[in-house]
């Protein structure tokens, strides 16, 4: 079994002058999960990209531990998974053609059955080879799902999961949520209460402190 | 290491792909260096041009063009905000060389093409010594690229995008754009090969700190 550890301290983080939040500090281990919450503009997407290595925090430090190494910084993208309203696929290549092309820039032996069992995970197999330009918003969450999980990641960072999914869609994420605490860490960033029933742990950043449920 | 390197490569191709479908830098390219050239040939009509003259107009095109073309590389995956997807996939080193490639292949296309359509055009403008001419235009090319992706990664997180570019390139820009140009007066007087040899040592130091001044900017500007 991989142990896995990934813990924050002291996180701050400050856009021209207005604070945002400060002194986030969570440590997690492989099935343990995190909600985030906090009203609009509390921080909630930014300290995700912060976690995922997108953004650089202000102040504080994050440690991603897998298997007794810990992970450089710029190498964290190959341990997570991020699903967020920022994130925009190719829309000039299909989705099928997204997801070989993020395998092969990962350098990652997902196998073109694995892409095609994503592909009828998120019920978008008939429209594979469409432009992603052509998607509903709906399709567009789901392939960001398949790119979030193609290299089966030990973090999984979700912002507003739910978002522009059918009750089947959000059934399949809740599956999705309940197998990544198996394999390793969840973090979800949202105000859902059915959303944060799934995590053990909740940080509300209006609050600011972590608390067990 | 050989993981980067794959890496990208495969992000050079997929802006090859992406670029061939959607012709995004591409009919810009080409439309400015036809209208410019145009332009030119009109303004020349009968008179007699020093081909002295006709070098800076060359670089005046090839410049302008890569300017308007090329500042695309990274506004086009930030306007369409899939620089997060970028940071998601690769390292900044694979992403910064895997545009630079792209680019170098681009710009390359583009001034054998103008090149050509000068040589063929512009009467005024005969080349007696290929040899320093080549080199120029391939050194220059080289500059050029390299110079141009490092300002697109910096203008892409700019607010003012647009104008920003020619203006931040051409102080950056200068030293080759000068050096090319001298080169390139040497080619079409007769000089030999051995009297260009400054100006090649120039565009190849330039080259190199450059590129490595570059490579250190750019993790810096790409994780805000
Ligand atoms: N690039 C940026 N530059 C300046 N301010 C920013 C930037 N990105 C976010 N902010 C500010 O940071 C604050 C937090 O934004 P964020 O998107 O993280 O909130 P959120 O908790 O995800 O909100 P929501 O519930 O609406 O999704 C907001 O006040 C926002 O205006
Ligand atoms: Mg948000």
């Amino acid at each position: 079994m991989n142990e896995i550890i990934f813990k924050t301290e002291g996180l701050a983080k400050t856009f021209n002058r207005r604070k945002i939040f400060k002194d986030i500090s969570f440590e997690l281990k492989e099935n343990s999960s995190l909600a985030i919450t906090g009203k609009n503009g509390s921080g909630k997407s930014t300290l995700l990209k912060i976690l995922s290595g997108i953004l650089s925090p202000t102040r504080g430090s994050i440690e991603m531990n897998i298997g007794g190494k810990i992970i450089r910084h710029d190498s964290y993208f190959k341990k997570l998974g991020l699903v967020s309203p920022y994130l925009q696929l190719y829309d000039e290549f299909t989705g099928q053609e997204n997801l070989e092309l993020f395998r092969d820039i990962r350098g990652i032996e997902a196998t073109d059955n694995y892409i095609e069992d994503l592909l009828k995970l998120f019920k978008l197999w008939e429209r594979r080879d469409d432009f992603v330009r052509t998607y509903s918003s709906g399709m567009k969450q789901r392939l960001k799902y398949a790119f979030a999980l193609l290299h089966n990641p030990s973090i999984l960072l979700l912002d507003e999961p739910r978002s522009n999914l059918d009750a089947e869609g959000i059934e399949t994420v809740y599956k999705i949520m309940e197998e990544q605490k198996k394999r390793g860490i969840l973090i979800v960033a949202t105000n859902d209460s059915e959303d944060i029933e799934h995590c053990e742990q909740l940080i509300d950043l209006n609050k600011q402190e972590t608390s067990g449920k | 290491m050989r993981e980067s390197l794959a890496a990208t490569l495969t992000i050079f191709k997929k802006d090859l792909r992406s670029e061939m479908r959607t012709r995004y830098a591409l009919n810009a390219l080409l439309m400015f260096v036809i209208t410019t050239l145009s332009i030119i040939l009109f303004s020349i009509g009968n008179e007699n041009v020093s081909p002295e003259l006709l070098s800076g107009v060359l670089w005046i095109i090839i410049f302008f063009s890569t300017m308007s073309g090329l500042s695309r590389t990274f506004v086009s995956e930030e306007e369409r905000g899939t620089v997060m997807t970028l940071h998601l996939i690769a390292k900044p080193l694979s992403i910064y060389f895997g545009k630079l490639l792209f680019n170098l292949l681009l710009l390359g296309g583009l001034n054998i093409f103008t090149v050509l359509l000068y040589l063929l055009f512009v009467s005024g403008f005969t080349v007696l010594n290929y040899s320093i001419f080549v080199t120029t235009i391939i050194l220059g090319t080289l500059g050029l690229a390299s110079g141009s992706t490092i300002i697109a990664a910096i203008i892409a997180k700019a607010n003012t995008k647009g104008t920003l570019y020619p203006v931040l390139s051409f102080p950056i820009l200068l030293p080759l754009l000068l050096t090319v140009i001298n080169a390139t007066k040497l080619s079409v007087s007769g000089a030999q090969f051995s009297e260009s040899f400054g100006e090649f040592q120039i565009l190849i130091s330039y080259l190199v700190v450059l590129t490595a001044i570059s490579f250190l900017l750019f993790e810096y500007i790409w994780k805000e």
